[in-house]
């Protein structure tokens, strides 16, 4: 820390062929994604299932190609504020579900 | 061509607004022409608007701070005023459609731009020099974020005498906020200037976060940081969560009523209960975000001015934490009523109370702080003490309403409006007034005149009590809040008590204008000056340094030793400055005016969006983003200062510490 304004990281920053892989991937699976529902090629609770699918392989594919995480010892801020972030997302998501069907079954607004 | 804009939209028909028109005009006249005579537009811009040093941008956010606080209070007295006039018939001076953008603009302009403003400046001023850093992380970022907050507080004002504003209250409801119950643009100019805000914000509280971690000095661990540092990292870290989700449902509610979208209408599926779900998932998190840097402020006050360390500075830590994350889980307590089953408002009810158990740990360690020792009743004392009574009785307040039954009866209530300003008043400003008169002579190398500075607490203080009290009273008989005009003749004389409260919290107000002025009238009086730069015998490291600091801050990053690091290193004879050298030269940022740029054109992408004026709009966003690239592209940000340059000021500093010691 004796010099402040060397690169705050030192982390990878990736280079031109994990972007190129990254976008190759990104492109496939949300290609993919299209493919099954404009195809009707499966039922609707498996289109369902295939998307959901899909993009969890899609958000991994951003996180590690475009966002650099991985598991090194000093990815360990970037790991931390990524599951701290994920936790909040989770605490509204389900909380606003809790509340608003909660809220529906009790105005029977549904 | 110009959209919905035309000369109607300019409220001639209101003598109110004309009047406001013509003093603003006549006093912004005289401001740029004093500027202008004295020729000081340059210094201006090249020393000021243009800066990237946390210090300057403190000074102007505090500035923009008070520029909101009268802003906001005009709107307050006027609201108290009408309300002490229109009962049993007379409809007082405030036809309704004027008296709801009035309190609609009162509570965006208090909370927008005077608490956050006034918080960002405290940390923009305090976190690096607290934590031994030459800047903040990101210093153009800081900039951009001022300008931001800046442009957005100024389409609000904008608002007063183009159109109209938001008449939907702070928070802007569906379905009254949609195009079917609002079509003016009065909702435009709120969500144009929240989001504009919004990203000021936002990067506010990445760049705080990055200082934080990555910029402390060396041996500083997490448990050696100062309790203000701790919580402005507990604050940024939850504005980087929450003010996504503001971000998100205003958003919703833009397209709303730009692309007649469906999220929060009454029909087409919409569900405008979504909407009061996911604002106050943002809003309950963001009072937090105000009033933690607040107990920040007093944990550097109380230790200062009683000779002690702070009592239990490990709680404190945990307690600052634990408040950041329960406030992420109680935001239904806002909407108890809304229509959810006693297991949601349980759940969210009893965590609303485990907060006051965490927030009663923070006062027990100050008044243990306090506890047998020295204490001067300095003027930061004295909001500090009124902070504490005051802050407990909005507390108990807000538990009470915690419970759902209890808040059945109280929602919307005056009471509400009673509770929100106990804490608000009582603690956020209290707070940061308290922290204005403690950081004030490190800022400007002179010290706040006291004798006005208690004057205008024992103002603000009685006042508060004064305005507030009658409206708990009004609530518990069943008086609701934005209410234009009564019949009830009880109340009547309950509201006249409130103005009555509002007038000395005006005379508070005054009284504080009047310690600015007295004290840079008075300033080079040498008992006001402040050579040492350690005026109270501080503990942290921003007492370190010269009252102003050099610009950059340390000349030698100091090494951390102990909690309370500069009072470690007093005590055991360190010179924590490390005088005499020897010196590097120093890598400093230089100025930029991409943020004041990208600030003028998101105000015209904002006052054109507002407008419907699409090519305008299109303009300032391309400027935008043409500005950002420019930037992105200009390799020519940085210099330094000469070794030689940095030994002369640090010489020139310890001349005069030794000139003050052998007198």
């Amino acid at each position: 820390m004796s010099d402040l304004h060397t690169s705050p990281s030192g982390e990878s920053h990736g280079s031109v062929s994990s972007y190129i892989i990254g976008f190759v991937l990104a492109v496939i699976l949300t290609v993919v994604a299209f493919g099954v529902v404009m195809s009707h090629s499966l039922s609707p609770s498996g289109t369902l299932t295939a998307l959901a699918v899909l993009a969890f392989v899609q958000v991994l594919v951003h996180l590690h190609y475009f966002l650099h995480m991985g598991s090194g010892s000093e990815q360990r801020w970037n790991n931390m504020c990524f599951f701290f972030a994920v936790g909040f997302v989770v605490i509204l998501i389900i909380g606003t579900m809790f509340i608003m069907n909660n809220t529906a079954m009790h105005m029977m607004s549904r | 061509m110009l959209g919905r804009l035309s000369f109607s939209a300019i409220p001639l028909d209101v003598p109110i607004l004309v009047g406001t028109f013509l003093g603003v005009a006549i006093i912004g006249l005289a401001v740029l022409g004093l500027i202008t005579y004295y020729g000081k537009w340059g210094y201006l811009w090249k020393e000021w608007f243009t800066t990237v040093d946390h210090k300057r941008l403190a000074v102007m956010y505090v500035v923009l701070a008070l520029v909101a606080l009268f802003r906001g209070f005009a709107d307050a007295i006027m609201m108290r005023t009408q309300l002490a006039m229109a009962y049993a018939g007379n409809p007082g001076y405030l036809p309704p459609h004027h008296y709801d953008q009035i309190f609609s603009a009162h509570g965006t302009i208090m909370i927008f731009f005077l608490a956050m403003a006034f918080m960002t400046g405290l940390f923009n001023f305090v976190v690096p020099l607290q934590i031994g850093a030459r800047d903040v992380a990101f210093p153009f970022l800081n900039n951009l974020s001022f300008w931001m907050t800046a442009i957005a507080f100024i389409l609000v004002n904008v608002s007063l005498f183009i159109g109209e504003f938001s008449q939907c209250g702070w928070l802007a409801y569906p379905p009254l906020s949609e195009t079917q119950f609002s079509p003016g643009v009065g909702v435009d100019y709120y969500i144009w200037a929240i989001q504009l805000s919004g990203v000021g914000t936002l990067l506010t509280g990445v760049n705080f976060f990055v200082t934080i971690v990555k910029m402390r000095a060396p041996g500083m661990t997490w448990m050696r940081m100062p309790v203000f540092t701790w919580t402005a990292f507990c604050a940024s870290i939850l504005i980087m969560v929450s003010f996504p989700v503001l971000t998100v449902a205003v958003a919703l509610l833009g397209l709303d009523r730009y692309f007649g979208m469906h999220f929060f209408t009454n029909d087409g599926g919409g569900n405008q209960m979504l909407y009061l779900s996911l604002i106050w998932a943002w809003g309950h998190p963001e009072v937090y975000i105000l009033v933690i840097p607040a107990f920040g402020v007093f944990s550097e006050v109380v230790p200062a001015f009683s000779g002690k360390p702070l009592f239990g500075y490990g709680t404190m830590v945990y307690a600052t934490c634990s408040i950041m994350v329960l406030s992420f889980i109680v935001w239904v307590h806002h909407f108890f009523t809304m229509g959810a089953g006693p297991d949601v408002n349980a759940f969210f009810g009893i965590a609303t109370m485990i907060i006051s158990i965490p927030t009663g740990v923070k006062l027990f360690n100050w008044m243990f702080t306090m506890y047998k020792g020295r204490v001067q009743f300095h003027a930061c004392m004295y909001w500090a003490v009124g902070f504490m009574v005051t802050f407990t009785i909005g507390g108990m307040t807000g538990v009470m309403m915690a419970i759902p039954g209890a808040d059945f009866v109280l929602h919307n209530s005056l009471f509400l409006i009673a509770h929100f300003h106990n804490v608000i008043i009582g603690g956020v400003y209290f707070g940061y007034i308290c922290g204005m008169n403690f950081w004030f002579p490190k800022v400007m190398g002179f010290k706040m005149n006291e004798t006005w500075g208690i004057r205008a607490f024992w103002f603000w203080f009685v006042g508060f009590y004064f305005a507030f009290v009658p409206l708990y009273v009004l609530g518990f008989d069943g008086m609701t809040r934005r209410m234009n005009h009564y019949d009830n003749p009880q109340w009547h004389v309950l509201m006249l008590i409130a103005e009555v409260g509002a007038v000395l919290i005006l005379l508070g107000i005054v009284c504080q204008l009047t310690q600015l002025y007295v004290t840079i009238r008075d300033r080079n009086l040498p008992a006001n000056r402040d050579v040492t730069g350690d005026p109270w015998n501080g503990r942290a490291l921003e007492w370190s340094t010269s009252s102003p600091p050099p610009p950059y801050n340390f000349a030698i990053v100091p090494h951390v030793h102990e909690l309370d690091a500069f009072m470690h290193d007093k005590e055991n004879g360190i010179d924590t400055r490390g005088a005499g050298g020897p010196y590097a030269p120093i890598h400093m940022p230089k100025n930029t005016a991409a943020g004041f740029l990208v600030g003028a054109f998101s105000f015209i992408f904002g006052f054109a969006a507002v407008w419907y004026i699409w090519w305008l709009a299109a303009l300032g966003l391309i400027g935008v983003i043409g500005t950002i690239i420019a930037r992105s592209a200009n390799k020519d940000i940085d210099y330094y200062i000469p070794a030689e340059e940095v030994a002369r000021i640090e010489n020139e500093h310890s001349r005069k510490l030794m000139a003050q010691a052998a007198e």
